[in-house]
């Protein structure tokens, strides 16, 4: 019971935040240590739900009933679990940056900032721990508002104009597919619940369940799967740590995650298997792997480049979940956490660059190691990690997706997974490399150090982070390997 | 022994006040005479809502004179519903109208204003109660005359253009309603609702009761503006004080829906309206048809009311839509609708009031910058904004899955798939309207524009509420809804 | 019965497309509250005439009477004309308020200047 109850106050200790934000807005230290105490104490609440978690406990909590025999329900389950510890640990480090960033970039409005950052982490817990589609669909479109603001801070015509981008295509997709999807699921199903074994084996004809598992896939517009993927790199237009949390953790691994869900719990792993749509979109993935490659090789803006690598990298957890697979899906869980870590790092990087030197493009970061190796330093931990090569994180999740590959004997896949390996190394690496052995293109300023202490300090932790997850991946794969033996 | 007699205090307070209101006078006295009636209607029609749902059926005879001969009023979950929206709506836009009616109407003219907002309210809440088909119609022309003389009421000189082609296209609407009134009394020499219903069947194959239907049901569409009879709704609203916008928006339209429910299911019946005659496909199509043209209409308009305006023939569409599946879940989708949308729409024309009272604009152009300076106003507005769009936790997003689930009952998925167009349609025009308050630098900035006053604020709230907490315990509106069209169709839910 | 068997029906037609067409062709506002004014009256006829039975007379209880014709709408109707009449006067009183702010009850005009604004 008391466990239940914990799972609501993981839902209001944001929201209360984001109040108490408002109401302190008026004296920044106040208002950044508001910030910082609650995400403090949000991650101390979900690691305090994680031991009944593994001992096999699935505390539910029903909010309200809003339609007859469809309540919006929280539930604890491991996948949610392993999201909610990413995002809320990461949240932590994120404000400590903000912080330095925030106040070195004389950003406007940073109580409005805080506040919706606080909803949007709000809502990303919403996500990882429904208990139902629809308490999922609800929590995903509140971070879709909450983060709106976020992404046009700047208030300039560039922001709107991708503030249309951005929301017109997470709600077009939402309200177009995956709503569509739901209520079908609902009228043949008669249940939106999660269930291990999935809630629609054999209610439907494969034909028609293709067409759903299309509608889910397409209609979870967070995961950017492409076509749909454009609003990620219109997020750019976002200060930094919004990149850095929200578009590369909470809410595109939101995306993938409900697509790791409605592939586990709503569709069940065998019928997934017997799709005839999962082969296509298999395909797609794969495709949006390459291709998101490809295109971030041409950008020179470095938080563009990235927003395409975070495109490419959502698409391995996407191929993992529609390989469906034990392996493919330990793979895909693992990858939501390591992804993080590393592409959390990379943003923090380019924020460092930006606070300190003002630059964004790629071209002009050559020498820039000399005078900000910490923050170079780790971005080429975060690219080694994102790359999959040890002694990083990113090896693991990898492995367990190339194993998958090799069960479900996808040979083409295989091929996709390594060669975007390489296209990896070739758009990550160089900007770490010429930073350090290049020389400069125009004599960089006298004064050009490195970034704030509250800057470094979240660098140091998430790349430190990277490597840490290289040796003790033990509880991240064991929480992954209670996904599919509930 | 008041208890007895709640069904015919609900319509007679308001018709006996309406008179009293001019004889105070004073526009202060009248105004607050009008709230504490418009308070009293609201409690009446809870306890008559309260009253239906635990014993069944309310059936009144007016003056004693029992039914085939007198007039009998009749509630039932339907009726007790619409009196619920329509009270409780003139219950809070009373409030609100102390300073809105101040601003807006010359002060020789606020006792007849008021006089006239009771009548019309009174005219409503008859339409929604009488068990009589004639009753029905002379209500109907209560409410709509009062109303053509509130709308023209505005302060632009277009509020009387637009009030004039009201009136000729609401009395041509109300003369086809007394046709078709006539052509079934003449069938059946009755008028009571239940007597018509039963009497019917004998001679439903006859030309007559075909001419009937047709003339009714042309009727009432030009009262609830069904697309394309439309077209005096967007200059109606436009131009009309904006305490009448608010309610007409959020009931007008939704009695006239009631009354075209009641001849459709209740008299003629859902096996004559959709097997024999077909309303069904006419519906559906003019629905789908009002849903996109307004919607896309309403992205092109520079004037807030007239955006809302457009989207309110729109929204429209998506009820009658749900009505025109004739199934439980349909008709209580289109029910549910109905109430949802009084909300939404109330909220927002409330909100975009008062930003007409601070600013004295309704163009796009003008509301640069209003999000700084207007904070809770422009809030209500995007909370009533989304809701209109349908994002969860909002009444929108419950009549939206409901008229989902419908279409995909009947297995019409195009039809789902066409809803859910339609409310990205309502995402753009909504976003226009945020882009420009939040986003837009004001053009000159002028400092002396700040928030509304709390009596505009609290009753805009209200609603706002409302539009938050019945998007989550739906255990009222989805029931009585359910229960509602159950009773209509004929089915137990 | 042959065709002008019903002969009242087809004078409640005609007086209602008369009515109806000068609502819609004209652009006079004060026309077209007449045309709305025939429009009611042909509705008025319809109910009138269709209370009338054949060698009934008054409904007024006299000794050697048993046919009466229906008063029930001639009642009903009262209350139409009522409505009716409210309508018309609504309506001019409109009329003369747009003739103040327009200068003109003329539709064409009217517009004209609105969209000159």
């Amino acid at each position: 019971m008391s466990q239940a109850l914990l799972l609501q106050g993981v839902l209001a200790l944001p929201l209360l935040a984001a109040v108490l934000i408002v109401i302190s807005g008026r004296s920044p230290n106040v208002r950044e240590g508001v910030t910082l105490i609650s995400a403090a104490g949000l991650f101390a609440l979900v690691i305090s739900l994680a031991p009944p978690v593994v001992d096999g406990a699935r505390p539910a909590l029903t909010l309200a009933e809003p339609f007859p025999g469809l309540p919006l329900v929280l539930e604890l389950e491991p996948l949610g679990l392993l999201f909610a510890l990413v995002a809320s640990f990461l949240w932590i480090i994120t404000s400590i940056y903000s912080i330095g960033y925030m106040r070195a970039h004389h950003e406007a409005h940073q109580t409005r900032f805080y506040a919706c950052f606080a909803v949007a982490l709000s809502a990303a817990m919403g996500v990882a721990f429904a208990g139902n589609m629809l308490t999922l669909f609800v929590a995903y479109e509140v971070l879709t508002l909450s983060t709106y603001p976020l992404v046009t801070h700047a208030g300039s015509d560039e922001a709107k104009r991708a503030g249309r981008v951005y929301l017109g295509l997470l709600m077009s997709t939402s309200m177009g597919f995956l709503l569509l999807a739901m209520v079908w699921t609902w009228s043949i199903s008669g249940t939106l619940d999660f269930n291990p074994g999935g809630i629609l084996r054999g209610k439907a004809g494969n034909t028609v369940l293709s067409i759903l598992f299309v509608l889910y896939v397409f209609g979870i517009g967070k995961a950017a799967l492409m076509p749909f993927h454009r609003w990620l790199p219109a997020a750019m237009v976002a200060p930094t740590p919004v990149s850095a949390l929200l578009h590369a953790v909470a809410v595109v691994k939101a995306g993938v995650f409900t697509i790791l869900k409605v592939c586990v719990y709503v569709f069940g792993l065998e019928t997934v298997t017997t799709l005839a749509a999962t082969q296509w979109l298999l395909y797609l993935a794969g495709a949006t792997i390459v291709l998101a490659s490809l295109v971030a090789m041409t950008k020179d803006n470095l938080k563009a480049r990235l927003a395409y690598s975070t495109i490419s990298q959502l698409s391995y957890v996407i191929l993992g979940a529609l390989l469906a697979t034990q392996t493919a899906v330990i793979g895909s869980a693992m990858h939501i956490a390591m992804h993080a870590f590393g592409k959390i790092t990379l943003f923090f990087c380019a924020g460092a660059v930006l606070v300190a030197t003002h630059k964004t493009e790629v071209s002009d970061m050559r020498g820039l190691g000399r005078r900000m190796p910490i923050t170079m330093a780790a971005f080429f931990i975060g690219s080694l990690s994102i790359i999959g090569l040890p002694p990083m994180g990113g090896t693991w999740s990898k492995w367990f997706l190339v194993l998958g590959t090799l069960e479900a004997q996808q040979m083409l896949l295989l091929g996709v997974l390594m060669l975007s390996s390489l296209l990896n190394i070739a758009y990550l690496l160089p900007v770490p490399v010429r930073g350090f052995f290049s020389k400069p293109k125009d004599e960089l300023a006298d004064g050009v150090k490195e970034a704030p202490l509250p800057c470094l300090i979240a660098i140091v932790i998430t790349a430190l982070g990277c490597m840490a997850l290289f040796i003790y991946p033990e509880p991240l794969y064991r929480l992954s390997n209670l996904i599919l033996s509930a | 022994m008041i208890r007895q007699h709640l069904p015919a205090l609900q319509v007679i307070l308001p018709l006996l006040a309406a008179p009293t209101c001019l004889l105070l006078r004073r526009a202060g006295l009248a105004w607050l005479f009008a709230t504490v009636v418009g308070f009293a209607t609201f409690a009446i029609a809870i306890l008559l809502l309260r009253q239906v749902l635990s014993q069944g059926d309310i059936a009144y005879a007016m003056g004693g004179w029992s039914a085939p001969w007198g007039i009998q009023y009749y509630v039932d979950p339907v009726s007790a519903l619409v009196l619920l929206i329509v009270s409780g709506i003139s219950a809070v836009v009373l409030p609100y109208a102390a300073r809105s009616v101040a601003q807006e109407i010359p002060s020789e003219r606020r006792c007849v204003f008021y006089t006239l907002f009771l009548l019309c309210l009174a005219g409503m809440l008859g339409i929604a109660i009488t068990g009589d088909a004639f009753n029905l119609f002379v209500f109907l022309e209560i409410s709509s005359l009062s109303s053509y003389a509130l709308i023209s009421m505005g302060q632009d000189r277009r509020a009387l253009t637009s009030s004039y082609q009201y009136l000729i296209m609401g009395t041509i609407g109300a003369t086809f309603i007394l046709i078709g009134v006539g052509l079934l009394y003449v069938m059946t020499g009755t008028l009571n609702m239940q007597d018509l219903a039963q009497r019917l069947p004998a001679v439903a194959t006859t030309r007559t009761i075909h001419t009937a239907f047709a003339f009714l049901v042309v009727g009432l569409s030009l009262k609830l503006a069904l697309f394309p009879l439309h077209l005096w709704l967007p200059n109606a609203y436009t131009f009309a004080p904006s305490v009448v916008t608010t309610f007409l928006a959020a009931t007008a339209t939704k009695v006239a829906l009631y009354a075209l429910l009641r001849f459709v299911f209740t008299i003629f019946g859902a096996e004559y309206a959709f097997n024999t005659m077909p309303l069904g496909p006419t519906l559906l199509l003019l629905a789908l048809l009002g849903l996109f043209v307004a919607s896309a209409v309403a992205i092109f308009q520079e004037n807030i009311k007239r955006i809302l305006a457009y989207s309110s023939v729109a929204q429209i569409g998506y009820m009658i839509l749900g009505i025109s599946f004739a199934t439980v879940t349909g008709v209580s989708a289109g029910i549910l609708h109905l109430f949802n949308h009084a909300l939404m729409k109330g909220a927002l024309f409330m909100a975009v009031g008062a930003i007409f009272l601070r600013t004295g604009s309704m163009q796009l152009q003008h509301l640069a910058g209003i999000g700084r300076r207007m904070p809770w106003t422009m809030a209500a507005v995007v909370i009533g904004g989304l809701s209109l769009i349908g994002v969860p936790l909002t009444v929108g997003f419950i009549s939206k899955w409901y008229l989902i689930q419908a279409a995909l009952e009947r297995g019409w998925w195009p039809v789902a798939v066409l809803v859910l167009i339609g409310s990205l349609l309502a995402l753009v025009y909504v976003w226009r309207i945020l882009e420009a308050a939040y986003f837009d630098a004001p053009a000159k900035p002028d400092a002396h524009i700040k928030e509304a006053p709390l009596s505009l604020l609290i009753p805009t709230w209200a609603l706002v509420l409302a539009n938050i907490y019945f998007g989550i315990d739906t255990s009222l509106t989805v029931g009585v809804a359910r229960q509602a069209a159950g009773l209509l169709l004929g089915v137990q839910p | 019965m042959g065709i002008l068997g019903h002969y009242n029906y087809w004078i409640v037609i005609f007086l209602m497309m008369v009515g109806f067409y000068i609502v819609i062709s004209h652009g006079n506002l004060v026309k077209k509250i007449v045309g709305l004014n025939i429009f009611q009256a042909s509705v008025f006829i319809l109910y009138i005439s269709m209370g009338k039975i054949h060698g009934g007379t008054a409904p007024i209880v006299a000794e050697g009477v048993s046919r009466y014709s229906n008063p029930l709408p001639h009642v009903l109707i009262l209350t139409a004309i009522v409505v009716g009449v409210a309508t018309t006067a609504l309506g001019l009183a409109l009329v003369v308020r747009i003739n103040e702010a327009y200068g003109t009850v003329e539709e064409d005009e009217i517009h004209a200047k609105d969209s000159s604004l």
